[in-house]
């Protein structure tokens, strides 16, 4: 598979295909000489590869956006930054910094719209000696106002990462804007004015950091880091001997979640407990109640190369600390979805009285029990979540004819008191049922998939559930009542040798959830559960779903034969639903996951930048070549390896949306059933 | 809902199911002790429970007696206290754990306690269990609770007792088994066989009342 240099991206299938002209600007024109540095996107290449991109990553970052109103006294620049000076400015030998300087021109002079990625991009480079805040998701360039409490000087050590610096901080305007996406899960009936808000997609001016920059964010070390992320931080010993030791393992994290009330007290941290980590605690309240003094509302700062993210939600403040170079929409995506877990274990009305009786309330106690959640979220999101990024839901894919089956037999056997039926197959949905008049929401969902797939609370009962919960999609001033039961995908357990793990490494376990506003239902939604089982059982449809579970996703040469496709996402919008292939065979490792996820973040970023109508964007790095492509109906992205031409990119983008096309009333649930 | 018993197809044995609840602050081995009875299993790094979870369990007290449990294991949490009272409501049985190595979890058990006597079935045979023994067999001085002070405790408020060890299994099925012997085999065995055949035999003092005189089915 040689490079196709400068071809476009026509195929010969087609008008609606990938034949768009702006598709051949955005992406970089290649040569000869880019294949020099071409490596075959395998494990051990890639990590090697990554290092010297790494370092100019940081540095990128560090550097970006300057406003015009500030002045910048010009310094020297940090050794540090000979990388990206050298391979950036003065030498084209890297295909990495080759593909950004010659991509931006030509953006500047066909897209317009993208104008201001062009700008944050060329003065990147005029100044490497200055820390500023990045720049990559800002939605407007700092207004005056903001700019005269523009920064907070020498904040020492705010990430711990780079001892001595000083962090110059300065918030954004907050003009976050509801994007175009209006989502409402197998909701016909739903108006815009009920849709979710974890699940609105907030568009960004600017979204995009160079989509190679979060690709390879490891260098070897911290490839090695991140196989340690999710170790346990141990407690401080008595005599604080550790701490230092503590500390250094808690900067190494490459993401952190932190939750602290208003008034500054800790709820959740991710990593480490709480006397360890106070001081940085208290730092964070402290710059963010700086803004709230200043009226002003301080949305999100890099620091060290990590982006922090704050969001303000009544009487909480949720932080993420990224290295993994998530935009500050997606992290926001994945904040919110934390707060949705704490109205979810508490109700809105509950949590808002328990702040305006006691301003200094300790949450904690409440919240008791919901730590696991909070962790199991924030892990998924640290290892990349499809559902997450793409805000949609993943189905099992059964022909339509055995669907049908399946959700009429859940109408059939439905009792009185039953508000939603759901069957859900190791993290995907195989059926539903609701009230004509309520959808479901996907951010409800997500919480309660995290809950029975992800947590282990609740499956290592082993028994039968009941659990009382909040669906703040759905109504977020009470509590529901959801019964869950779990049927083994594999009769005699696991004789397969999976040993009841799938790919994901969820269990191979069928849920069956039946959900009611009536909190003395149990022994009625058991009744159901009883019979729905023994009715699916006889009329075959539990072998169908068992047998689909077994089968796992097909791979993405199932689907396209002969294609250079390693993986895709292929997003409908109208139904909210997503699908993908197999992470088999490439992406098993959980490093290479979170490297697919990466890209896959850098890519939804620029085709979500505000104002960047791209509707094809292509990304060509040493380890891959990569395309989103975005209408009105879909979202694709998809990833080949770097030998893949983009014609033969292109092609196989096309033979998935055919597929997907032929295969839409299998791989989604479209309309549902309701009663 | 409550408790059935019935003659099985051998002549002279006896089947009854009883409705089972355990309670006690959160942590202290609730949802382990059933993982012990029911499955013979124990995690040392257990998430606590969500919600509530329901269970059943059967053993043979002799040749001619099988008892079933119906055991919900609550999640000890406040904000669900106010589902407690569902849980407890028909319950034949209840074990209150607390963590022999925490002497508030104690304090927990007794209000458990004097909550059931209050408001639990009249009948409600309680068993306190003081979990985690092997903590203290290792380490006495872990322990905060003496085997003296909670036996006296029990023996006052009308309980049965025992130190358990979902980790070792010491006294677990001890406990069990003590309950389903001190749960009322014959007299709910003479009333079942002639209530309804129906289940859910209800065991609260105002129930006898409802139960008209069924068909004796033996
Ligand atoms: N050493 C020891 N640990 C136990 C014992 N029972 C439970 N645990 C541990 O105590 C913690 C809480 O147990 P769990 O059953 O979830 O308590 P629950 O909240 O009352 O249901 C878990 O880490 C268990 O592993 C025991 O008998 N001995
Ligand atoms: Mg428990």
């Amino acid at each position: 598979m040689g490079h196709d240099g400068e071809d476009s991206l026509a195929t010969s299938e087609g008008g609606e295909e990938l034949a768009n002209d702006r598709s051949k600007a955005t992406s970089p024109p290649r040569d000869g000489e880019d294949e020099s540095t071409i490596r075959v996107l395998k494990e051990e290449g890639a990590e090697t590869s990554s290092k010297v991109e790494s370092s100019t990553i940081s540095q990128a970052r560090f550097q970006s956006l300057e406003t015009e109103q500030e002045y910048r006294p010009p310094l020297p620049p940090r050794p540090t930054n000979v990388n990206l000076l050298r391979e950036g400015s003065y030498s084209p030998k890297s295909s990495l910094q080759r593909s950004r300087k010659t991509s931006r021109p030509q953006l500047l002079s066909t897209a317009t719209t993208a104008l201001s990625r062009t700008d944050i991009h060329t003065q990147s480079y005029q100044d490497g000696s200055r820390e500023t805040f990045d720049a990559s998701a800002q939605t407007t360039p700092p207004s005056k106002a903001t700019a005269a409490f523009g920064s907070i000087k020498r904040i020492k050590d705010l990430s711990g990462s780079e001892g001595g610096d000083s962090a110059s901080v300065k918030s954004y305007a907050p003009s976050l804007e509801t994007g175009g996406d209006v989502e409402s899960l197998l909701g016909e009936v739903l108006g815009a004015s009920q849709e979710s808000p974890a699940w609105r997609l907030h568009s960004t001016q600017n979204g995009a950091l160079n989509p190679f920059d979060s690709v390879a964010y490891e260098d070897d070390e911290a490839t090695v880091d991140f196989y340690r992320e999710f170790d346990e931080i141990g407690a401080v010993a008595a005599d604080g001997e550790n701490e230092e030791q503590l500390l250094n393992q808690w900067k190494s994290k490459r993401k952190h979640f932190l939750i602290l009330s208003s008034a500054g007290k800790p709820i959740y941290n991710r990593h480490g407990d709480d006397n360890l980590i106070s001081g940085y605690i208290g730092i964070i309240q402290t710059i963010i109640s700086f803004y709230e003094g200043a009226h002003d509302q301080l949305k999100g700062f890099t620091a060290a190369g990590a982006r922090f993210v704050v969001m303000s939600q009544g009487p909480l403040y949720l932080v993420a600390i990224s290295k993994l170079g998530e935009n500050d929409l997606q992290l926001r995506v994945q904040l919110e979805a934390l707060y949705m877990q704490i109205l979810s274990t508490l109700t809105l009305p509950n949590l808002t009285h328990m702040f305006s009786n006691r301003p200094s309330t300790d949450l904690r106690r409440p919240l008791q029990g919901t730590e696991p959640l909070l962790s199991a979220l924030a892990d998924t999101f640290t290892r990349g979540s499809p559902p997450t990024l793409l805000s949609a839901l993943e189905c099992l894919k059964v022909r339509k004819t055995h669907r049908q089956v399946i959700n009429d037999t859940l109408l059939r056997t439905r009792c009185e008191t039953l508000l939603y039926g759901l069957i859900v197959a190791s993290g995907r949905l195989v059926s539903v049922v609701r009230p004509r008049k309520h959808s479901l929401h996907p951010s409800d969902l997500q919480l309660i998939f995290n809950m029975l797939f992800e947590a282990r609370g609740v499956k290592a009962g082993g028994g039968e559930n009941w659990i009382p919960l909040c669906l703040p999609g759905f109504n977020k001033n009470g509590y529901l009542y959801m019964y869950v039961s779990f049927v083994s995908a594999y009769e005699s357990g696991g004789e397969e040798g999976r040993e009841g793990q799938n790919e994901t490494g969820k269990p191979d376990d069928i849920a069956i959830l039946l959900i009611s506003a009536n909190k003395e239902s149990f022994y009625d939604l058991r009744k159901m559960r009883d019979s729905l089982v023994e009715e699916l059982e006889a009329n075959g449809s539990m072998a169908i779903i068992k047998s689909a579970v077994r089968r796992g996703r097909p791979t993405a040469t199932d689907i396209v034969p002969g294609t250079v496709l390693r993986h895709f996402l292929y997003k409908s919008r109208a139904n909210v639903q997503f699908t993908m292939p197999s992470y088999e065979p490439s992406f098993t490792t959980l490093l290479a996951k979170r490297r697919l996820l990466s890209l896959y973040h850098a890519l939804h970023a620029s085709v979500h930048a505000k104002n960047a109508h791209l509707k094809v964007h292509h990304c060509i790095s040493r380890e891959s070549i990569s395309l989103a492509w975005v209408t009105p109906l879909f979202e694709l992205y998809c990833v080949a390896g770097p030998h893949a031409s983009r014609n033969a990119l292109a092609q196989s983008a096309n033979k998935v949306i055919q597929w997907v096309r032929r295969e839409e009333e299998r791989v989604f649930i479209i309309g549902g059933a309701v009663f | 809902m409550s408790s059935r018993v019935s003659t099985g197809a051998r002549p002279g044995a006896r089947f009854a199911q009883f409705k089972l609840v355990l309670l006690g602050e959160s942590a202290v081995g609730k949802s382990s002790l059933v993982l012990r009875f029911v499955k013979d299993q124990f995690d040392d790094y257990r998430e606590s429970t969500i919600g509530a979870a329901f269970l059943t369990q059967t053993i043979s007290l002799d040749d001619a007696t099988t008892v079933k449990f119906e055991i919900w294991d609550t999640a000890g949490q406040e904000r669900y206290k106010s589902l407690a009272p569902m849980y407890y409501r028909n319950a034949n049985c209840a074990v209150v754990v607390y963590d022999i190595t925490q002497a508030s979890s104690l304090d927990k058990a007794k209000s458990w306690v004097k909550e059931l006597q209050r408001q639990a079935n009249e009948n409600i045979i309680i068993a306190l269990a003081g979990n985690k023994s092997d903590l203290v067999a290792e380490h006495p001085d872990k322990r905060a609770i003496t085997t003296a002070d909670a036996e006296a405790y029990a023996r006052e408020a009308g309980l049965l007792f025992f130190e358990t060890s979902a980790k070792t299994a010491e006294n677990v099925r001890e406990l069990f088994t003590a309950i389903a012997r001190k749960l009322p085999l014959e007299q709910a065995g003479n009333r079942g066989m002639r209530a309804n055949p129906r289940q859910g035999v209800d065991l609260r003092p105002e129930a006898p009342g409802t139960q008209g005189g069924g068909a004796c089915n033996c």
